[in-house]
């Protein structure tokens, strides 16, 4: 990787940590722990089967949560402060100030993963007093999770290369519900006819595609990923990111930053 | 000593917050006071599971959790209330299997929950049926759910080929039970009922270990030993009075006869009661769930106090 890059996300990813993202995880490790304990208590024979699905849906929305509000301050702010005019002052392109900041916030969030897989790992050690062979697919389900990140992560950035930091909050957002109602939009698609078909199927196409990424409640039951899904996601999100990168970079390529 | 204006500000402050929140907790618990009939007649606001679906955001498996959940905690609530108001049960228990499939605690507990009459259950064996076979529809390798359908068929519709027929079915799936098979062969023979129950309630046994599950069936294996011990020594009871012309006065009678060897006890150490017209009752009723035999006549069976489920 370009070493202006890799200072770019070094940076980003403790200016996070300055900022106490990573405090979240207290939050994460009380629900997690609460309900491990809570749930043998209120309900009958699902206390791995919670353990896992709301283990996976905390580290699912905790990030979508982080990558929204992070990405999307990560351009406005620096304009705000000035601090993009000393950093674009140096030897650094404009290309690789969006690159690494996508680098910075994804490696945050990945680092947070990583600190949540294993409160996950705990707790289901902890319900389940060992761990079983199909505990091996929460492992994939983790890693479409951090898949779906780096598109949430471009789609802010992308937003946030354009928009006020509110609007690309709502644009984020608002993709990432339609997004993870994408076979629905399908269905539609299918079922509508003539230009609205079109347009449906133009749509469904174009929306990414988080409902491919979630495996949670496939995993929590121990059921097995299929390679050729681990495959095709991971291609999928690292181009799907890579076109939301490519579009943010082309669009503050030609912002006036004056 | 002179407090500073800032002082003076900070203790305003804390004072107004351990007021307000003293004050907000009394009112919320005021507000409860009022509403826990209300709490009992919980509702169903959102019953389309597809709607839920969509509002999940693909979080399917957390929201059946919930929901199942949901129906526990509700099923337990109107049972320790005594009530035989059951109508949220079914509904909850359909979002629940249609948001997870797999969610096979929601099939086996939730069917038992449905099936048995009031008070143990909410006596709809036909939604019972429904949801087992929707959990059969979605999970085809799964021999409890047909045992669960046989448990169905053979106590609260008394169809013995039905229940044949799903025992041979869960039978015939690659991982199956070793009774399944033996239970299959008896419902198709309808042949010795107390051992065929038994059977079911040791696979019951076998099969969990959800522990208050477990209690359950051991509290049925005690009380289909009581029904079976009753019925053998009411037959002991015509054989003496077909030999003698007369009832016996007490079971030493019969032992001295020669029917019987010291003085039977019931699972709980307590001796059986020979009554004046030849019936025998337990000493203890309250303490033997479930039994039909040996109670006072007209009583009805006693049920434990409170399960997590009813099976």
């Amino acid at each position: 990787m370009n070493s202006r890059i890799g200072y770019i996300a070094f940076n980003t990813f403790r200016e996070a940590v300055r900022d106490r993202v990573l405090y979240n995880l207290i939050a994460f490790a009380l629900l997690l722990s609460g309900a491990a304990i809570l749930v043998g208590e209120i309900s009958i024979d699902i206390e791995r089967l919670v353990v896992v699905n709301l283990g996976l849906t905390a580290v699912s929305l905790f990030g979508v949560v982080i990558a929204i509000f992070i990405g999307i301050g990560l351009v406005s702010k620096e304009i705000e402060k000035r601090t993009l005019y000393t950093v674009l002052s140096r030897p650094v392109r404009r290309w690789e100030f969006v690159v690494g900041k996508f680098f910075g916030l994804t490696g945050t969030l990945v680092v947070n993963t990583l600190c949540m897989a294993v409160g996950v790992l705990l707790a289901l050690l902890y319900v389940a007093h060992k761990f079983e062979k199909m505990d091996v697919w929460v492992l994939v389900a983790l890693y479409f999770i951090v898949l779906q990140f780096l598109i949430v992560c471009a789609l802010a950035l992308f937003f946030s290369s354009f928009s006020t930091p509110l609007m690309s909050a709502v644009f984020t957002f608002a993709l990432f519900v339609i997004g993870s109602l994408a076979e629905d939009l399908r269905g539609f698609a299918r079922m509508t006819h003539g230009l609205g078909g079109w347009l449906a199927t133009g749509i469904a196409y174009l929306v990414p595609n988080f409902s491919a990424l979630n495996v949670i409640t496939q995993v929590a039951h121990g059921d097995a990923v299929a390679g050729r899904l681990i495959l095709y996601n991971s291609i999928y999100a690292l181009l799907y990111s890579a076109m939301a990168i490519s579009g943010a970079v082309l669009i503050f390529q030609r912002r006036n930053l004056k | 000593m002179k407090m500073t204006a800032s002082g003076r500000v900070k203790l305003v402050a804390l004072a107004v917050l351990l007021f307000s929140l003293t004050g907000a907790m009394a009112t919320l618990i005021t507000m409860d006071r009022g509403r826990r009939k209300a709490v009992a007649q919980e509702e169903l606001y959102i019953t389309s599971p597809k709607v839920l679906r969509r509002l999940s955001l693909g979080y399917t498996g957390l929201l059946a959790d919930i929901y199942w959940t949901r129906a526990v905690q509700y099923f337990g609530d109107q049972h320790n209330a005594g009530s035989s108001d059951f109508r949220l049960l079914a509904p909850l228990l359909e979002v629940t299997t249609q948001l997870d499939p797999k969610l096979l605690p929601a099939y086996e507990l939730g069917a038992n929950f449905l099936a048995p009459k009031p008070p143990s259950g909410a006596g709809q064996p036909g939604a019972a049926l429904s949801l087992m076979k929707y959990g059969i529809e979605h999970n085809p390798d799964q021999w409890r759910l047909y045992y669960n359908m046989g448990f169905l068929y053979f106590t609260e519709f008394i169809d013995y080929a039905k229940a044949a027929e799903a025992f041979k079915l869960g039978a015939a799936v690659p991982v199956t039970n070793e009774f399944m098979p033996i239970l299959a062969a008896r419902m198709a023979q309808h042949a010795g009922e107390f051992d065929t129950a038994r059977m079911l309630w040791v696979t019951t046994y076998q099969s969990t270990k959800e522990p208050s599950i477990r209690q359950n069936a051991v509290e049925h294996l005690l009380a289909l030993q009581v029904d079976e011990e009753v019925t053998q020594l009411e037959r002991v009871v015509e054989r003496y009075r077909q030999q003698t012309g007369e009832l016996p006065a007490s079971m030493r009678d019969l032992e001295r006869a020669g029917f019987i060897h010291g003085t039977p006890a019931d699972p709980k150490g307590n001796p059986y009661q020979l009554m004046t017209d030849g019936r025998i009752e337990v000493q203890d009723p309250k303490i033997l769930y479930f039994i039909t035999k040996g109670l006072t006549p007209g009583a009805s069976p006693p049920q434990p106090p409170h399960q997590k489920s009813s099976k």
